[in-house]
């Protein structure tokens, strides 16, 4: 095809949502008055005009194939009112103006295999990262992880018995495109990368590489006669930073890729400011296909969250008032060197003071 | 054998029983992943590989079922990077080449195309099916609403498929999102169109800041990503704070809205002790009080819209009416200095008149370029602001400094201030007018 030929792109950027959204949302568009939650997974928002719009929020498996994406349009059409939001968590919602077709559409999507809930404080679907099936770069892969833990989170996400919402998120790498949260699954690399030397030259830019390192670990080196690069393995804290640019610094390992796990990342502003997640355990295999180590600690965190939080604690919360020496003893997880921060500005995290709980 | 591939991948050299009963990889590890309550994922790509009515569908998911059981049995993934654009373009698709195509022909190419969502994730059923239409006319039949960064994912495209079913999907007015060093596709909550703590048009601060940056969008060329997120309110769904470098949040400056008999009707119902451990002892700033006759009293000055308050009782506390926006920059995730949270850049704006409107726009433009002049390679914003320090950053955006930017003041002594005189006339000339209003 020639040039000339070539079709030019319509550059039209983010479109409009106001054409797909529920006449109700227009019509009561930045004028609403309260919400409800006459059940788990349901929402009743009623605006200034007595107009109502209620919400049925399901869980699904997130990617999605065709004909189940055409299986939720097909509920929506016949049991809802043909408009569908998605939540920043990937659960599909389903909006209707009438209250009376709630119930049939919850026994819809039931019957169809989806889960109506994960409103309020219920554990929310896990949103979660690409892994194996399509990351270039991944140490273990999210999709799996997920389903196997909603498996056995499932009453959670179809109640509301936690003090606060829980969010749980997982990361397939350090660098970490998963978001922070309440629980977090992220992969922890133990040993510094592999390097293929032979193919370094041609395949990597070598000084980018070497401006990627966190701690200037990376240098050039010529390795038989090659140019290529060498880590310095003492100053190395295995974090994979070089590998995305350089692929034959191999940092994923069979036995040596680890999953850790992080708790009390907030982004709400809600109550204290909003908080990073901080490491509780690690060392936990990356086992497939049902990582069940994994789900066997967060199980633990939120058996002892739900025991011992007061309403409207989130994770974080909750620690911030019994402390985190009592959070290591409740959970009885090993409280290890590795828990104390080294990284920069890490002195603020630690305690200087003589605010002990005996 | 390139031939042999080409036809393998077309499906077209055996019919659709035989190319069943050929070469279906055996699963046992993913087969796992189809036990137990929660939607499997891998039972809808498996329906694709057995049920769908294009032998090509059926073949890539075959060969995709194929690599994530090699995956799931060597604990490593075997996808690589690439080059791979539309016409025009020079971003927006992840492009993925298989390092085991040999074995896993049929889906040895399987990118993605990032796809912007409309604003606010708000879809019909028309749209998302005429959507999958065209994407298993030309892709493997997976997508995911939405991916980390707010893109619809389309996952499984060969190169060649790449170009016709974005000219489909762009006559439909879609487009695609950022991929690489660019401006990333945006994000906003559902706020004004259901939620009553809305305090902005979420929905057209989004898609205005996005499309002035169409161009930065789908042509990589800055330092690194740069993305948008827009929350209705402090409670801020979209995690804008944490993980994008503009966040904007809705907010209000005067008096929260209280209504006092549903209050009453509330502290009746759940009783005093109940309000007190939930409502009044959990407010931060302690502004909150209950009064002998079961109302709500607020000292509004000491408020700091946490939402606590507004969350727990919907139907008797609301937003006040002088509602704008907060915005905060420089927030990322861990690489390559560690994670970091946005820094208050603007307190207070008024989002009304179109005037406001293209004054946030000139702000984010004003940032991006400095950002785009200043950054290293690979460095977020906010890690260029915590190397030249936020002074720096502000007077290169032409921000005055505010107190609201800090937690509390510097600590240390080390610094030279040489200019102080200036800096506090500067200080007194521009908040003169406050000053003068609260002396009076």
């Amino acid at each position: 095809m020639a040039f000339a030929d070539m079709r030019k792109p319509i550059e039209s950027g983010c479109p409009d949502g106001m054409q797909y959204m529920h006449p109700t949302s227009v019509r009561n568009f930045g004028q609403w008055k309260y919400h409800d939650h006459p059940r788990p997974g349901v929402l009743r928002h009623v605006a200034s005009s007595g107009e109502e719009l209620w919400t049925v929020r399901v869980g699904t498996q997130r990617i999605l194939d065709v004909f189940t994406l055409r299986k939720l349009c097909d509920i929506g059409d016949e049991y809802g009112e043909g408009h569908i939001h998605f939540t920043i968590r990937s659960n599909i919602e389903y909006l209707v103006a009438d209250g009376a077709k709630v119930e049939p559409l919850i026994k819809a999507i039931e019957e169809a295999g989806f889960v109506v809930g994960g409103t309020k404080n219920s554990v929310a679907m896990i949103s979660h990262t690409q892994g194996w099936l399509h990351c270039d770069i991944p140490g273990t892969d999210a999709s799996g992880v997920v389903k196997s833990m909603m498996d056995e989170l499932i009453d959670e996400f179809r109640n509301c018995n936690m003090p606060n919402r829980v969010h749980i998120t997982p990361s397939c790498c350090q660098i970490n495109c998963g978001g922070q949260g309440d629980i977090a699954i992220n992969v922890q690399h133990t040993k510094p990368p592999k390097i293929n030397h032979d193919l370094v030259a041609n395949v990597c830019e070598r000084p980018s590489v070497v401006a990627r390192c966190p701690v200037a670990a990376i240098r050039p080196a010529v390795v038989n006669g090659k140019p290529s690069l060498e880590v310095d393995e003492k100053k190395c804290i295995c974090c994979g930073a070089c590998y995305p640019p350089c692929p034959p610094m191999q940092i994923n390992d069979a036995e040596h890729t680890k999953m850790a796990i992080w708790v009390g990342g907030n982004h709400s502003n809600a109550r204290n400011k909003p908080s990073f997640q901080k490491l509780v355990a690690a060392g936990l295999p990356n086992n497939p296909p049902r990582w069940p180590e994994v789900t066997a600690v967060v199980k633990r965190i939120l058996h002892v969250y739900k025991e011992d939080a007061r309403d409207w604690e989130r994770l974080n919360d909750w620690v911030e008032r019994i402390g985190w020496p009592r959070f290591f003893e409740l959970t009885g997880l090993p409280f290890t060197k590795y828990h104390i921060d080294n990284w920069r500005g890490a002195r603020e995290s630690l305690n200087a003071s003589t605010h002990i709980r005996f | 054998m390139w031939m042999l591939n080409r036809l393998y991948e077309s499906g077209l050299w055996m019919d659709k029983e035989e190319l069943m009963m050929a070469d279906q990889h055996d699963t046992p590890m993913l087969d796992e992943l189809e036990n137990g309550p929660w939607p499997s994922f891998i039972t809808g790509i498996k329906n694709l590989r057995d049920q769908h009515e294009k032998p090509g569908i059926n073949a890539v998911a075959n060969d995709l079922l194929g690599q994530l059981e090699h995956s799931y049995e060597t604990r490593k993934g075997y996808w690589k990077g690439g080059t791979v654009s539309v016409f025009g373009y020079g971003g927006g698709i992840i492009p993925r080449f298989s390092e085991v195509g040999d074995e896993f022909p049929a889906s040895r190419e399987f990118h993605t195309l990032r796809v912007q969502p409309p604003a606010g994730n708000h879809y019909t059923t028309d749209a998302l099916r005429k959507l999958a239409d065209s994407w298993e006319k030309y892709g493997s039949g997976l997508v995911t609403f939405h991916g980390q960064t707010g893109n619809i994912m389309f996952i499984g495209a060969d190169t060649k498929n790449t170009q016709p079913f974005f000219d489909e999907i762009n006559e439909d007015g879609w487009d695609l999102g950022g991929a690489g060093p660019c401006v990333r596709t945006a994000m906003s909550c559902m706020g004004a169109a259901r939620c009553e703590m809305s305090c902005a048009n979420e929905h057209k601060i989004h898609r205005i800041l996005i499309n002035n940056f169409t161009d930065d969008v789908h042509r990589p060329a800055l330092p690194y990503k740069f993305k948008f997120k827009v929350s209705g309110c402090p409670n801020d769904c979209q995690n804008s704070i944490e993980r994008s470098d503009f966040a904007v949040i809705g907010t209000w400056r005067d008096d929260m809205k209280i209504d006092q008999d549903e209050a009453k009707a509330y502290i009746k119902e759940k009783g005093r002790k109940h309000v007190i451990d939930n409502i009044i002892s959990r407010c931060p700033t302690h502004c909150i009080s209950l009064q002998d006759d079961d109302t709500f009293e607020v000292d509004n000055r000491n408020c700091v819209r946490c939402m606590h308050c507004l969350n727990v009782v919907p139907k008797a506390l609301h937003p006040g009416d002088d509602k704008g926006v907060t915005i905060l920059i420089g927030g990322k995730r861990t690489l390559k200095i560690g994670d970091q949270m946005g820094t208050v850049v603007v307190p207070f704006m008024k989002l009304d008149t179109e005037e406001d409107y293209e004054k946030i726009v000139e702000l984010s433009e004003e940032i991006i370029d400095f950002w785009a002049e200043n950054g290293l390679e690979h460095e977020r914003t906010g890690e260029m602001i915590e190397r030249i320090g936020l002074v720096n950053f502000l007077e290169g955006i032409g921000v005055e400094p505010d107190p609201n930017m800090v937690s509390s003041p510097r600590h240390v002594s080390y610094v030279r201030m040489d200019g102080w005189d200036e800096e506090a006339r500067k200080w007194f000339l521009n908040n003169a007018g406050d000053n003068l209003a609260a002396a009076s």
